[in-house]
């Protein structure tokens, strides 16, 4: 082929009409809809002891308002647990409106059906909602006390008990030369995609059709749960995903309850209904990450070698768990990191508060898992006056040692934890060259003699991606010779019209130009999961890959027929089969479509010579019997288990003396996800993950209070970072260590830059400020507070032993 | 339950110049001008990504200066000039400066926050025509952007003036953004 | 996040929104809007009545003097900003303005706007108080000017009686050998100050501290200038800007929020008051310099 797509830095096809205001999200769609707005909880914990609707029913513009009493079905059935797990032994959902109860701020109790979402707001506004209060339970603290439940029926508000364990850490570590314990936590944060949640629906009553435009990660999701809920056959119902405005996870849950009570409105009323969540809305009703308290006891030898390592910790689910236990799963699995552990023993509780439901947000719990692990490094580090690169190294997993089997341990798919390739010492290599590691010393010196305070922090970071079970891939080519594709899972601006282009582009040899690709279409991929674990590249990467692979061969077969040569000696350059070495035997891909549809109707030039006094041999059917019409390729990838990518973050702080701001002074990547296919979106994939992390690390948290109300729900004092928040540059080095498991080598790209970020800030300003950093975000306020306790109390958190 | 629509509020007849092209709409006085511009008007580029003024996503021009179109009523934009995304391509349809600009820096991924900052920087650059990173960084720092990190956006800055100073020397340099 | 039904008006002439205002004292006056606008979207604010004043040509206005800088209420942050005469008569303006919000906020917000919302967190209601500014209002029955030190007379309350707009603030220009200086601290760049503090300072003709006065934000309820001069006798010291910081200490207030304890506002308060006094001094110095050369 003549021109190389994969490893092209390629610009991206999206951006003419994103850049143009031509982009479609769901609230650019459907203008003569009616508006949805939800009348939500103000409590967080509380018995409905009646609504009163009947203001509303005279307001000008309303249409309809709906409350539990309205729901039917399975509707009025609780919204499904997404992924139930044995350990998950008092999983609870919501209901799409509240019934009885109301267990977070931001719970949906009533929705009001309007002209528009001004008249549908003040209608809300109208619904009197008598409630009797509940004690609630905030925070992490409040749930291990378990004085006061959040499900009566739920004791100790605990969702779950999970342990899994490989070795013998308990008397690895009694026996280790060494032993440390501390405890750790780390706080609420959130997607925070900047466009909210978005469904429209029509119901076409002709057709008995059901069309649902959703701002999901899964259309196939999304499908299946509206025609559940609504009691429709799942042939009645598609699910288009139009442009995304960022999901970050969040958008994989699913259904939410507006994504089921739209499209039944729509159904009920006879007209396109539109729900638009607006910005506190996001805050308070869709879902929150990261909260989790860490206790570590960890064994090790002279050279810091971990000898044994037993992790506890509690992980704060919020008020229901529609998303089973993914996220501490992940955190108990992905925490071992780079690492190889002779014995590990992880226990976790997830726990129930009165607050807004926890699921993924990019890194879905590895965040926390490398804030324990690298927090132990850290300590290692310390406690043998190592040098913090060292005691990782010695841990390190080897090259050679791949595949690599944790144990006995389950990963978040249910498969066994093994690692299938990677290179970590020659990563911390680069790593440590980004940054000139080792002359740091000498600059935090020169810097404490001038009264400043600076210092450099590093995590280390496996992340498993592409998780099944499986993802599809169509390729068609029409008779123009333009290519059309599409795969059923879904875009937030990861640049998948580009990147799978890039793939068919190289697998089948036509010009990227020519390829058209459609995500998240059930009309088009019925059969699909969703984009979430950095999955997308992989899974759907590796199926139009395959099903270019199918169109290829069918090409190549009709051509050889067509030109009487051997498929062997057949390629396809730019669009065209010719032969080798012959070029001027050529047939175009577009001729091979068709020929390959014999028709009996023409209606177009092309199509005339594909009629049935224009082509065939009559002594055999026009369509083989192992044939079908069409140039087309379908396939689908399904992969054993999980592919693992890696990485090394460090970042150099200065902190101020006085104020105890942080300023970032570097910060360095060094990422392996395999195969790349366009550098230049993966390089954007890092950047936006570590501004993610400096939000985690030092701006970002739900700041609840003891009554459950999030004190911060606004872009206001929610801090996410502006571009004066972020490092000035983020320096960047690759490492491509192929995964063995798909047929490009592909390894997820996602989430990574997110997941290292807390470890490797609270590693620097440790560093910077020569006291142990257990607790993330950092605010300036709260190392201020820090430095005080310490001026006056030397004691350390660690107990050395 | 379900009821039968009466009439809804009153309405007012305005007049809303964007991009150049005078449009009328029968609007209430609380119609928020970034609702006006994207549902009355059809002009869907404008999003609305916090509606308290915070993020920038429905920056837009009016008379040439960025403003949030969530902190305006569309009542009280009459008597402005109002560029929207969808009016800084160039006269021939193609990719006006700072569009193209994110297109070759890869300055957007769901391009969610993009039309915000595209007006933000159409200004900034139109008063300073050659920033520096420093000023790049400032030039966008109202701006929230979720997916790039920022890097690729300060990148695009300077790419959009350095398109914009060719198109000066060329001499092909329409008037953009009305 | 929709604002709820009010009825709007859009005089073009003063008399006209007087006329309205009196005739309506429950209706609010839309100038900038951009505090305004958000409260009435989270529905944190219901207004009966807008009377929108941006048409009003006579309100729009900035006319610096030697005496000072007088602007209408039409007066966008941006323009006082970029005023070259202003910031010539008035550095503090230029220097306070640059910390309002961000960029694309300063284009549609009004400076006399920010000074009537009385925001204790805001920058403009402290430098009108610490320059000794005055506002003007008008009604009916007239207009009245109100000093800085009674317009401010409790949390987001200023002595504004009902029917009266407030028209246009002068500030008096800086006094020959004085010189400013104003920083804050915030969280993130362009957010709403933790801690911040504009400093006036006056230096006697053989180059002596004369006078310091120093505008708090955020650390109090309502506006606040803290007169420190009697903290330094002999001149400017590390040791006198440890006593300023404590002296001041004990007229603030600072409290805790999700943002920042009330210990750490105070060490920001400690902290900002000797840097910004050290660059008001730097400035006055400076300024003195260029007086005696010019």
């Amino acid at each position: 082929m003549t021109t190389k797509m994969m490893g092209e830095p390629v610009a991206r096809v999206e951006d003419d009409r994103l850049v143009t205001g031509r982009g479609r999200y769901a609230d650019d769609l459907a203008p003569e809809a009616l508006e949805m707005a939800v009348l939500r909880s103000p409590h967080a914990h509380a018995r409905i002891v009646s609504i009163d609707v009947d203001a509303v029913l005279d307001v000008a513009g309303v249409h309809a308002v709906y409350t539990y009493e309205d729901l039917e079905g399975a509707l009025a059935e609780p919204l499904p647990l997404l992924i139930p797990h044995p350990n998950l032994t008092h999983g609870r959902t919501q209901y799409a409106l509240a019934k009885d109860e109301v267990n977070y701020v931001g719970e949906a109790i009533a929705i009001v059906i309007a002209d528009n979402r001004y008249l549908a707001e003040d209608a809300v506004g109208l619904i009197e909602v008598q409630y009797e209060f509940l004690p609630p339970v905030v925070g992490i603290d409040a749930a291990r006390a378990a004085e006061n439940l959040v499900h009566d029926d739920v004791p100790g508000n605990v969702a779950a008990t999970m342990e899994q364990s490989f070795g013998d850490p308990e008397a690895d570590i009694g026996g280790a030369p060494h032993r440390l314990t501390f405890d750790l936590e780390i706080e609420r944060s959130a997607c925070m995609p900047m466009e909210g949640r978005g469904t429209v629906a029509r119901w076409d009553p002709d057709l008995k059709r059901m069309s649902v435009w959703s701002s999901t990660q899964t259309s196939t999701g999304v499908r299946a749960a509206v025609a559940t809920k609504l009691g429709l056959d799942l042939s009645q119902v598609d699910v288009i995903t139009p442009d995304v405005g960022g999901g970050f996870g969040v958008k994989i849950v699913h259904p939410w309850p507006e994504e089921v009570l739209v499209p039944m409105a729509a159904k009920v009323l006879g007209r396109p209904v539109k729900f638009t969540e607006d910005r506190r809305e996001h805050f308070i009703s869709s879902a929150h990450e990261r909260g989790q308290q860490q206790h570590i006891d960890v064994g090790f030898d002279d050279d810091g070698r971990i000898l044994g390592l037993s992790v506890q910790f509690w992980h704060d689910n919020g008020a229901y768990t529609p998303y089973g236990l993914i996220v501490p799963i992940i955190t108990s699995t992905q925490l071992i990191g780079p690492y190889k552990l002779p014995s590990y023993r992880v226990v976790f509780q997830s726990l129930y508060t009165n607050t807004v439901i926890v699921t993924p947000y990019r890194g879905a719990g590895r965040p926390q898992g490398v804030f324990a692990m690298e927090r132990t490094m850290d300590a290692i580090a310390a406690y043998l006056g190592k040098d913090r690169t060292e005691v990782r190294e010695v841990n390190f997993i080897q090259p050679d040692e791949f595949p690599y089997a944790h144990g006995e341990l389950s990963f978040q798919d249910g498969r066994p934890l093994i690692y299938d390739s990677g290179n970590y010492p020659e990563m911390m290599r680069k790593a440590k060259a980004l940054v000139d590691w080792d002359e740091f010393e000498k600059v935090r010196d020169e810097a404490r003699a001038e009264g400043r305070k600076v210092g450099i922090g590093i995590a280390c970071y496996v992340e498993g991606t592409g998780v099944g079970p499986y993802e599809g891939g169509h390729v068609q080519i029409e008779t123009s010779g333009k290519v059309k594709v599409s795969t059923g899972l879904t875009t937030q601006g990861q640049g998948h019209e580009t990147a799978f282009a890039q793939i068919v582009a190289d697998e089948l040899g036509v010009r990227f130009e020519d390829i058209q690709v459609v995500t998240g279409d059930t009309r088009r991929s019925p059969y699909s999961v969703g984009t979430f674990a950095s999955r997308a590249a992989v899974m759907s990467g590796s199926a139009v890959a395959l099903a270019a692979r199918a169109a290829k061969a069918k090409a190549l077969r009709l051509a050889a027929d067509a030109l009487e040569v051997d498929v062997d000696d057949l390629e396809i350059v730019d669009g065209i089969v010719r032969v080798k070495g012959a070029p001027a035997s050529q047939i175009a891909l577009g001729t091979l479509a068709v020929l390959s549809n014999p028709l009996r109707y023409a209606f177009d030039e092309a199509s005339r010579a594909a009629t049935q006094f224009a082509v065939g041999d009559p002594t055999k059917p026009p369509v083989a019997e192992d044939d079908e019409p069409g140039l087309e390729g379908k396939d689908y990838y399904s992969p054993m288990r999980s592919t693992f990518a890696s990485g090394i973050h460090i970042v150099i702080v200065e902190t101020d003396p006085e104020t105890a701001e942080v300023s970032i002074l570097k910060y360095a990547v060094v990422h392996d996800c395999g195969t790349l296919i366009n550098p230049r979106i993966v390089e954007g994939q890092v950047h936006g993950g570590v501004a993610q992390g400096v939000g985690g690390a030092l701006y970002e948290r739900m700041a609840y209070d003891e009554t459950g109300q999030l004190q911060n729900a606004s872009f206001m004092d929610f801090l996410m970072p502006y571009v004066t928040e972020v490092p000035e540059s983020i320096e960047i080095d690759h490492l491509e260590t192929p995964s063995p498991l798909n047929p490009l080598g592909l390894k997820g790209a996602g989430e990574a830059g997110v997941i290292p970020g807390a470890a490797a800030f609270a590693s620097a300003i440790e560093d910077a400020e020569n006291f142990t950093i257990t607790s993330m975000p950092i605010s300036p306020s709260e190392l201020y507070a820090l430095r005080l306790s310490k001026a006056t109390d030397t004691a350390t958190e660690r107990t050395n032993t | 339950m379900t009821m039968s629509p009466t009439t809804a509020e009153p309405v007012e007849t305005i007049r809303l110049r964007v991009n150049g092209v005078t449009h009328e709409a029968q609007v209430p006085p609380r119609r928020l001008l970034s609702d006006a511009l994207r549902h009355d008007l059809g002009l869907t580029g404008t999003h609305v990504g916090c509606e308290h003024g915070v993020c920038g996503a429905c920056t837009i021009l009016v008379d040439g200066q960025p403003m949030r179109s969530c902190l305006m009523f569309a009542v009280s934009a009459q008597d402005y000039e109002l560029t929207t995304v969808e009016g800084l391509t160039r006269p021939d349809g193609s990719l006006g400066p700072v569009q193209q600009a994110f297109k070759d820096c890869h300055g957007l991924q769901c391009g969610f926050c993009t039309p915000g900052f595209i007006t933000t920087i159409t200004a900034g650059i139109a008063e300073n025509p050659d920033p520096d990173r420093a000023e790049a960084r400032d030039m966008i720092s109202g701006n929230l952007c979720r997916c790039t990190g920022y890097q690729n956006i300060v990148a695009s800055v300077l790419r959009a003036a350095e398109i914009q100073r060719e198109d000066a020397q060329n001499g092909d340099g329409e008037e953009q953004g009305r | 996040m929709k604002p709820a039904a009010f009825t709007f008006q859009r005089p073009t002439e003063l008399s006209e929104a007087l006329a309205a205002y009196a005739a309506n004292p429950g209706a609010k006056i839309l100038a900038g809007g951009q505090s305004l606008i958000p409260l009435m979207s989270m529905r944190l604010t219901t207004v009966s009545e807008l009377i929108d004043i941006n048409g009003i040509g006579e309100l729009s206005f900035i006319e610096a003097s030697e005496a000072g800088v007088r602007f209408g209420a039409l007066a966008r942050h941006a323009e006082l900003h970029a005023h070259e005469e202003a910031r010539r008569v008035q550095p503090m303006l230029h220097a306070a303005l640059s910390h309002v919000a961000h960029a694309t906020i300063r284009n549609r917000g009004t400076t006399v706007g920010s000074i009537v919302h009385a925001d204790a967190s805001g920058e403009m209601p402290v430098v009108l108080t610490l320059l000794g500014g005055t506002l003007t209002v008008a009604s009916t029955e007239g207009r009245r000017e109100i000093a800085a030190d009674d317009l401010f007379i409790g949390p987001l309350e200023t002595a504004l009686e009902s029917g009266e707009i407030a028209v246009e603030a002068f500030v008096p220009a800086l006094p020959a050998r004085h010189g400013i200086a104003f920083d804050e601290i915030a969280r993130r760049h362009g957010d709403y100050a933790l801690c911040g503090l504009g400093v006036v300072l006056g230096l006697t003709e053989d180059g002596g501290i004369e006078s310091v006065r120093a505008g708090y934000i955020s650390v109090t309820e309502t506006p606040i200038v803290v007169d420190l001069t009697e903290c330094f006798p002999d001149g400017i010291d590390a040791s006198s800007l440890v006593a300023a910081g404590e002296k001041a200490l004990e007229q603030l207030e600072p409290e805790g929020d999700i943002h920042a304890s009330a210990e750490y506002r105070a060490q920001l308060a400690r902290t900002l008051t000797a840097r910004v006094i050290t660059a008001a001094h730097a400035d006055a110095k400076a300024r003195l310099f260029q007086e005696v050369t010019a």
